[in-house]
């Protein structure tokens, strides 16, 4: 035996290089598998005749005229589906909240433009969109909510006639003596904040394939969704089938940026389908379905206002929010997820121990809001970091400086910030030290002064966030959701003929998890990456998981994955103690081998595989009994979760002529742990801010009076392109590790949250010889062009 | 519906035949009828570039083309760059630079840039988000694609 050259490697061996994706080779090469490339024998296509009405009654569904063209299979309407699917609901222990059920296909009325009315199948989705236009629908329109302010009122026509009325939530926070706070107050600044409606746009419009067989009488479905696992479960309870002969897959997904993270009626319209003519079945969304029925995200009014003392000490806060969700409380999240989060996560990173909010999530005649990006928080860091320079500008104190005294210290660590979340500890103070130095603060600060002499709209921005990361069962996701978010599983085996496979709940949307749990799983083991297997996105996997959402992938998978690693790697050193006659604390592994540490005895892992599982007598019986084989499942909660936080610097222009913002400089400096992947930490960062851009000048869902959408298309809602990006850099700040398992914090949600208040302020900053302030966005070059008209008077 | 049309076409190479309906969209006929299923659609309405070939040597969006305007044209599409276990350079730069995420805009993008880097002399970084425009990624924020293009461009311009 030759002596291994492993015993030389140092640790961390994988976590932290910048290892190239797996994921990539047949992504570049047209190999992938996403849904829409699915293919099966005798296929049937679905298309849907959706809702022109944002409120009607369905007086009367003719048929029968789509029934007749050639190549059309079946159709369904409401009234079919609710005989092939139980309903469902989100429902929530939350008090003062109201669940709406979800027809997969309207039933008696249609609460918002794009709800799905009738189903055609046919041989191809050619002849299925043939046959939409000969269906005739009657409807009689009823009056119209598209203002939540209207919808929330006493007496308002209601969406839901079960229910009190359109406010499905309620909540109030309220810590230390608020009105005290600004009675005693140097100085205040508050107003109205608007937060307009965007939607994720992945550039893979969402799309299920569902096949049934009959023999087994068993379901697959393979659908573009962040959450199988969840999927799976209601999918059970909607068709009466147990879990085991329902596989929910979810292959390649192009983008998923939570708009994939809930249940959605064309799965539950396509698996009925599939069962009900025993013929795979496939729907794919078209771009235009895609903007009128996805999960649209944020839309809410914020009147706020801070008070602060002489030296800028935050005293106290106070908020009212009205969350605007659309038609229905999605599942499984409920209609509270975003508006809630934006009280919770308002008092963000800074010390406030005077606060009060009140939140109402109202329902209106538009597309269900869901999660996206950030979820509430980029409209609490817009709000509280817009307050807070408002308030620094009053006082004449620079916005960096209002930030360093307000931000939670590293000895103040646990900060259970004013509504009840607690920070466990995060870089708060040294990500805005590392921004101000990284950009050149004092230095653009001079820049700025001379720009302003010469006439030009120059702006700098400030916005530093915390969010809770990787959170564990203590806290759900949603408040009262009787679903849990608080685990994840992984399943390590090593099989007879030496290979690993490590199998998780959660999925992959383009985050290259592929990549960074191999990374993950290797380093662990003592194996070479590119032995590591993975297998996301597949019900069949693991007994529970939820899927992907929430910056959890990289706290859950890494944590389990290390649990089942550490697990599986002790049944090796067992193993190897045996057969290399040592002891197991002498026993090392690594790079695929294990070897006594010290000796030239050495052997690899695939070889121990051989012992235990095929060559009988190599392990005896006692130990193979005690071993069973080299497979371990682990699960994993991080209980109360991680804080992950961040500071964004930007510098901007404002075109006096053209009114467009250009943004010339930006830094994102972030605590989000250790580090698995820096090419893959940095990218979730560019993608995230690039997202936020477009939430700061761009993307805006807009609907006129009747509830129609006036941005069903790619050129009416823009999202950013190669041009309006700019260039960045992404700085990880070398701070102490949280007590996470691997030291791991989330990340993939950071860049959207921080963007939008950071270049609002910035825009802010640049209008302020004018006294503006941006209240709302996005800062379109219309919005500024009236705001400097009505400053000029 | 009406009567099919016969088009010839040579896609990456290979001559092909068909009789499609006039209304088929070229994207339909590669994705469907030639499996070529490397070609991506986004948006159908010639916005987010995710269905990008080359005909004829010009980028093109497969989306909003018929199968039978490709008669007698020469198409290229991703299929046709490099191989899972052998890369284009192109390719290689987009995996090394991390310029691709979850990869639905991909092939469009390396298609782009394939008529970019043939045509166009690149001088500036600007110059490639210039032409990187009319394709939509919503994962990168597109700063590793203009980094990947720029290493490509310099390896062509022997740089």
């Amino acid at each position: 035996m030759t002596p291994p050259d492993d015993i030389s490697l140092t640790r961390p061996q994988f976590i932290g290089a910048r290892v190239v994706r797996r994921e990539d080779p047949r992504l570049l090469t047209g190999a992938g598998n996403y849904v829409a490339d699915i293919k099966r024998h005798g296929m049937v296509h679905i298309a849907f005749r959706r809702s022109d009405h944002a409120h009607a009654l369905i007086k009367n569904i003719d048929t029968s005229a789509a029934r007749a063209v050639p190549g059309v299979v079946a159709i369904y309407t409401g009234a079919d589906i609710a005989r092939l699917a139980n309903p469902y609901q989100a429902t929530s222990r939350m008090k003062n909240y109201q669940a709406t059920y979800i027809p997969p296909i309207a039933t008696e009325k249609v609460r918002y433009v794009g709800e799905a009315v009738v189903a055609v199948v046919a041989e191809s989705r050619y002849v299925a969109e043939d046959a939409l236009a000969h269906i005739v629908i009657d409807y009689e329109p009823l009056a119209v909510l598209v203002d939540p302010e209207e919808s929330l009122k006493p007496g308002a026509p209601k969406l839901h006639d079960d229910l009190a009325s359109n406010i499905l939530a309620e909540r109030e926070f309220s810590r230390g003596e608020v009105e005290d706070a600004f009675a005693n107050a140097a100085e205040t600044a508050g107003g109205r904040f608007h937060f307009t409606r965007t939607t994720p746009v992945t550039i893979e419009a969402r799309a299920s394939v569902a096949e049934y067989d009959r023999g087994a009488r068993a379901l697959t479905l393979h659908c573009t969704t962040q959450i199988p696992g969840i999927v799976r479960d209601k999918l059970s309870e909607v068709f009466d089938l147990p879990g085991p002969r329902i596989r929910v897959i979810a292959p390649d997904v192009g983008g998923g940026f939570g708009g994939k993270t809930s249940l959605y009626s064309e799965e539950i319209v396509v698996c009925a389908v599939a069962r009900d003519l025993c013929k795979p079945v496939k729907w794919v969304s078209d771009r235009m379905e895609d903007l009128m029925t996805t999960g649209n995200a944020f839309d809410e009014i914020v009147d706020a206002e801070i008070a602060v003392a002489e030296d800028g000490t935050i005293l106290g806060v106070k908020a009212d929010v009205i969350g605007d969700i659309g038609a229905y409380s999605i599942y499984p999240w409920t209609a509270v997820i975003e508006p809630v989060q934006v009280v919770s996560f308002l008092p963000g990173p800074y010390r406030i121990e005077n606060y009060s909010a009140r939140v109402r999530a109202v329902a209106t005649n538009k597309t269900l809001t869901g999660a996206y990006r950030g979820v509430g928080r980029p409209i609490s860091v817009f709000v509280m970091d817009r307050l807070l320079d408002m308030v620094a500008r009053k006082i004449g104190m620079d916005p960096a400086e209002i930030r360093r005294r307000n931000l939670v210290n590293d000895d103040e660590f646990p900060y259970k910030a004013a509504s009840g979340l607690v920070w466990d500890k995060s870089a708060f103070q040294a990500c805005l030290r590392e921004a101000a130095d990284g950009i050149g603060y004092e230095e653009l600060r001079r820049e700025q002064t001379a720009a302003r002499a010469d006439g030009r709209w120059v702006g700098i921005g400030v916005a530093s966030y915390a969010e809770l990361t990787g959170v564990g069962s203590r806290i759900a996701v949603a408040p009262g959701m009787p679903i849990n978010t608080g685990t994840e599983t992984c399943t390590i085996a090593i099989d007879s003929t030496g290979s690993v496979t490590a199998s998780f709940g959660i999925a992959s949307q383009g985050q290259g998890m592929e990549t960074t749990l191999a990374q993950v799983v290797a380093e662990e083991l003592g194996v070479k990456v590119d032995d590591v297997d993975i297998v996301l996105g597949d019900t069949s996997a693991v007994s529970h998981g939820t899927g992907t959402y929430a910056s959890r992938g990289a706290v859950f998978g890494g944590g389990a994955g290390i649990l089942a690693a550490k697990a599986v790697r002790d049944k090796i050193v067992r193993v190897a103690g045996h057969l290399l006659e040592a002891a197991d604390e002498d026993i090392e592994t690594g790079n695929g081998n294990v070897w006594v540490k010290g000796t030239d005895k050495s052997m690899s892992v695939r070889d121990l595989a051989r012992a235990l599982y095929s060559d009988m007598g190599r392990v005896p019986k006692e130990m193979r009994d005690e071993i069973d084989n080299l497979e371990a499942t682990k699960v994993y909660d991080p209980f109360f979760g991680t804080t992950t936080s961040a500071c964004h610097m930007c510098l901007i222009e404002i075109d006096p002529e053209t009114y467009k913002v250009f943004i010339r400089r930006y830094i994102v400096v972030e605590d989000c742990g250790r580090v698995i992947n820096p090419l893959i930490a940095d990218g979730q960062a560019h993608g995230g801010v690039a997202q936020g851009i477009g939430v700061a000048l761009m993307e805006e869902v807009i609907h006129d009076a009747n509830g129609q959408v006036l941005t069903a298309s790619l050129v009416d809602y823009v999202v950013p392109s190669a041009v309006e990006v700019p260039s960045m850099d992404v700085v990880h700040v070398d701070a102490e590790l949280p007590n996470t398992i691997g030291g791991f914090r989330g990340l993939g949600e950071g860049g959207t949250i921080g963007a939008p208040a950071c270049i609002a302020n910035a825009i802010s900053d640049a209008l302020s010889p004018f006294g503006i302030e941006i209240m709302e966005i996005p800062a379109t070059p219309e919005r500024i062009f009236r705001l400097v008209e009505a400053a000029k008077g | 519906m009406s009567a099919k049309i016969s088009v010839a076409v040579t896609v990456n190479g290979t001559p092909h035949t068909a009789d499609v309906e006039p209304r088929l969209l070229l994207a339909d006929f590669l994705r469907e009828n030639l499996d070529l299923t490397g070609t991506h659609v986004g948006c159908e309405h010639g916005i987010c570039g995710a269905c990008t070939i080359l005909m004829n040597g010009d980028s093109v969006r497969s989306c909003l083309t018929f199968a039978v305007q490709a008669d007698g044209a020469e198409i290229e599409t991703v299929e046709s760059l490099g191989d899972i276990d052998n890369l284009s350079q192109l390719q290689e730069a987009f995996r090394e630079h991390h310029a691709l995420q979850c990869g639905f805009c991909t092939p469009g993008m390396l298609m782009t840039v394939t008529d970019m880097l043939r045509k166009y002399p690149l001088a500036t970084d600007d110059d490639i988000r210039d032409g990187l425009s009319g394709n939509l990624c919503r994962c990168t924020g597109y700063q590793n694609i203009v980094r990947a293009v720029r290493s490509a461009a310099n390896k062509r311009d022997g740089k």
